[in-house]
């Protein structure tokens, strides 16, 4: 059964990494603006 | 600039409208000003024409039609940085879509030395980020505002204490538990369907003492996170010796982690890890929810203070005149305030004699004379002929001073409102913890149970009882409510507003600017041509003063005028066409009545357009609404007896006080209070802002005196007053809601607790039992939707 110790291990990682994205997503600033960066996105050629 | 050709190229001379802001223009012609062709060329020139296909156009923004530039001193407002760039943030008046966006940016985009210019379209504010001298903010805004926008700085102090750091925290405690309850409840399942009868029965000890070991590594440092918000609440609560809703929380997931490590050491069987975890989980969407719809609510109410702050326009010694910040007003400074300005500065009038219209300081509706030596307070409007104000200190003895004073007594003197969720959890914390320990005693000295089985079996009953579905009970019901008022454009500030006012009895209204309309309207029944009052209006359409904004407004939308002149503190001048002061624009002597417009065309007699409060179109039907729900109206005025009387005899009100001052008005208020009932209280003026605060709950129209919109607990927005009577009938439904909420999870409490008590509680029972309780309180909430607000 030594397999559910990599398997436990992999899934915190795996996990683990997607919650600190988040938080670097968070403090970007990516969530400041929700509506705005909805409406972004019809606009492609922002030249910045 | 806009050519000619431009101005006159034929089009079909029926209804036109302007290509640029889509207001009607004169027939035939593709802009309705100059100010709109040149915008429209500029936007061609850059390239952006795909701007017009491209935009949706909301008719409840302020058009895109150019005014003239304000000069203003920006440079109060611009921070520099380390390393010498500047930033500036701008509220935005006037953004339509996201096509806006793109077009404000494009168009900064091309400034060599603006490292970024951005608009946050939630927010409606654009940040400004150069590198070089602080006068390129002015060109900036300038390149902006060519388009019909208007910018209106925001001071940096308030931006850095109202940049909330409490909503990022809560969110990444919300990351945190959400991530945690994720992968504990994984293992969790493993071990149900693992455990003697479960699905597979056959994990051994050791395998499920590894997944408990998992559990709690992944749980307690997460629980320990994300259930700050919690635990720092409830201590404060408890050193203050009360209790709130976050002690039976902190104390149950505390215990209940606690029992599950000693589990864990010991190799027992049964863990809460999930149950704790998932619990915060739940809890924290509610506080996030909440927490986020107040802050919106809280950010356009500021908003819409700063688009309203008025520039002045201050006398330099050479005759020069030098528009300036309110604040940068210095005392002894002169200022000069022309015709439909407001006066910006507390002062005494050295030079000049005029009508002014103290309606939003004192809430007398006539206007009062002003001349020498006048004392004038900010936010008083003057009426007709320029004035020269010597601006003095606030001192004590002013009435703002003495209004701030008197709000600071009111404030102090209201008793702590205790919301609803925590009235319950006084009744309810005491009754579960006692429960658990008597459930702990029974089956250790009565049944003689080992004391760590009796242990597990009293904490299975905190965590079934623990308030799950009782805190969101709350909280959910009140981020539908504040959504629903806000998309109808009312901010409710205060987090307790929505169960204050559900409890009101009483109204109390201030007449002037609360009943009436905030601004002045063309008197009915004066005879004039309808082509004066067409022409009259092409020409305030491009000015900013209020009267010219409500000759406008009793036009309706028209083309402006060729080649408009403003004179500042005369009137505004096209051509041989006038409109303005009586001494402007007629050559008649004779005192001016009342606020008042003239109109002098060549070969034309002159026209005068009078102006008078009038009362908000829905006040009738509103104070109807209100009294089918129950509630006694009220009138409280400063105003005199003889204008108070005819309102209060027309819309039916028994009750109403005239000629009453700040100080008289607390004690009204407080009368009402002290018989018991509970007052909700509407008014503008600085002289409301006491009683305001002095009230159970309060609310103010946008068009409030600043402070007064400062105090009061729920801003609305517009020119009716039916959200008066919205507000309390959404608030009224919220409670039924939250009632039920709470019926509903205590209900679910007693049909569970003597499971618990008994020992039948599995931590899969539990989980199970806990996220569908929450789940039926979310739904029933989500019932509040899809009412009319």
């Amino acid at each position: 059964m030594n397999v559910i110790l990599y398997l436990l291990g992999a899934s915190l990682i795996l996990g683990g990494g997607g919650l600190a994205i988040f938080l670097w997503s968070l403090r970007s600033g990516q969530y400041d603006d929700l509506e705005g960066a909805a409406n972004r996105i019809l606009f492609d050629d922002n030249e910045r | 600039m806009g050519g000619g050709d431009e101005l006159s190229s034929p089009l079909s001379p029926a209804e036109t409208t302007c290509i640029h802001c889509n207001l009607p223009s004169t027939s035939g012609r593709r802009f309705c000003c100059p100010g709109c062709a040149a915008a429209y060329e500029t936007i061609e020139t850059l390239g952006l024409g795909r701007y017009y296909a491209q935009r949706i156009l909301d008719p409840t923004i302020r058009a895109l039609r150019p005014e003239p530039p304000e000069r203003r001193d920006l440079s109060r407002f611009i921070v520099t940085r380390a390393d010498g760039s500047h930033e500036l943030t701008l509220a935005v008046d006037g953004l339509q879509c996201g096509a806006c966006v793109w077009l404000i940016e494009s168009v900064l985009a091309r400034e060599p030395d603006l490292l970024q210019g951005r608009v946050n379209m939630t927010t409606r504010r654009l940040r400004l980020h150069w590198r070089g001298a602080t006068e390129r903010a002015a060109s900036l805004a300038e390149a902006v505002e060519r388009f019909g926008y208007r910018l209106v700085p925001f001071d940096p102090a308030s931006l850095a204490a109202a940049r909330d750091s409490t909503d990022r925290a809560l969110i990444r405690a919300l990351a945190v538990a959400g991530f945690a309850a994720a992968n504990v409840m994984l293992l969790s399942i493993g071990i149900w369907a693992g455990e003697a009868g479960g699905l597979l029965h056959d994990m051994g000890p050791a395998t499920r003492d590894l997944l408990h070991w998992f559990s709690a590594l992944i749980a307690m440092p997460a629980i320990a996170y994300a259930g700050r918000p919690f635990f720092v609440s409830a201590a404060a609560a408890l050193r203050q010796m009360r209790t709130n809703m976050d002690v039976p929380i902190s104390l149950g997931v505390i215990l209940v982690t606690g029992m599950s490590l000693v589990q864990t050491m010991q190799g027992g069987v049964h863990t809460y890890f999930d149950s704790a975890i998932t619990l915060l989980f739940f809890l924290l969407i509610g506080r996030v929810l909440d927490h986020r719809a107040r802050s919106q609510a809280r950010a356009t109410a500021e908003q819409l203070l700063t688009l309203r702050a008025v520039d002045v326009a201050v006398l330099q010694s050479d005759g020069s005149i030098e528009r300036r910040g309110q604040h940068a007003v210095a005392s002894g400074d002169r200022v000069l305030v022309g015709l439909g300005e407001q006066i910006g500065v507390d002062g005494v009038v050295e030079r000049g004699t005029s009508m002014l219209d103290a309606s939003l300081v004192t809430g007398e509706s006539l206007p009062v004379a002003a001349a020498a030596g006048t004392q004038v307070f900010a936010g008083t409007v003057n009426l007709g002929e320029t004035l020269i104000v010597r601006a003095t200190a606030t001192g004590s003895g002013t009435l703002l001073a003495e209004c701030a004073r008197l709000i600071e007594a009111a404030e102090a003197r209201h008793s702590r409102f205790v919301r609803l969720a925590d009235r319950v959890a006084r009744r309810y914390a005491p009754a579960v913890h006692l429960t658990a320990l008597l459930t702990f005693v029974w089956w250790y000295f009565a049944a003689g149970v080992p004391a760590v089985q009796a242990l597990l079996t009293a904490s299975a009953v905190l965590i079934i009882t623990c308030p799950c579905a009782l805190a969101l009970a709350v909280p959910v019901v009140q981020v539908i409510a504040t959504g629903g008022l806000f998309r109808a454009g009312v901010l409710l500030k205060s987090p307790t507003a929505l169960e204050r006012l559900a409890d009101v009895d009483t109204v109390v209204f201030d007449k002037t600017g609360t009943l009436t309309a905030p601004a002045m309207a063309l008197v009915a029944g004066q005879s004039f041509d309808p082509d004066a009052l067409r022409v009259a209006a092409s020409l305030a359409a491009g000015s900013r003063h209020p009267l010219a904004r409500s000759l406008l407004a009793a036009s309706g939308p028209v083309a402006v005028a060729d080649d408009v002149v403003e004179r500042p503190g005369q009137g505004i001048q096209a051509g041989d066409v006038r409109l303005g002061s009586r001494a402007f624009a007629s050559a008649l002597d004779g005192d001016t009545a009342g606020p008042e417009l003239w109109l002098s065309r060549p070969g034309c007699e002159p026209v005068c357009f009078r102006f008078a409060e009038t009362l908000r179109a829905d006040v009738a039907t509103t104070l109807n609404r209100l009294r089918r729900l129950g509630l006694d109206v009220h009138l409280l005025s400063g105003d005199h007896a003889a204008a108070v009387a005819p309102v209060a005899a027309a819309l039916d009100i028994a009750s109403w006080q005239s000629g009453r001052t700040p100080v008289q008005k607390v004690a009204a208020v407080e009368a009402l209070l002290a018989s018991g009932r509970k007052v909700l209280m509407v008014g503008d003026g600085l002289n409301d802002g006491p009683s305001l605060a002095a009230a159970s709950v309060s609310a103010s129209p946008a068009s409030a005196a600043d402070i007064s919109q400062t105090v009061a607990d729920v801003v609305f927005q517009g020119n009716l007053l039916a959200p008066v009577a919205a507000v309390i009938e959404t608030a009224r439904r919220a409670r039924n809601v939250m009632r039920q909420n709470l019926a509903l999870s205590v209900g679910y409490n007693v049909l569970m607790v003597p499971l618990a008590v008994a020992g039948f509680v599995t931590p899969w029972l539990a989980a199970v039992a806990m996220s569908s309780s929450s789940l039926l309180v979310l739904a029933n909430s989500f019932r509040l939707r899809g009412r009319p607000a």
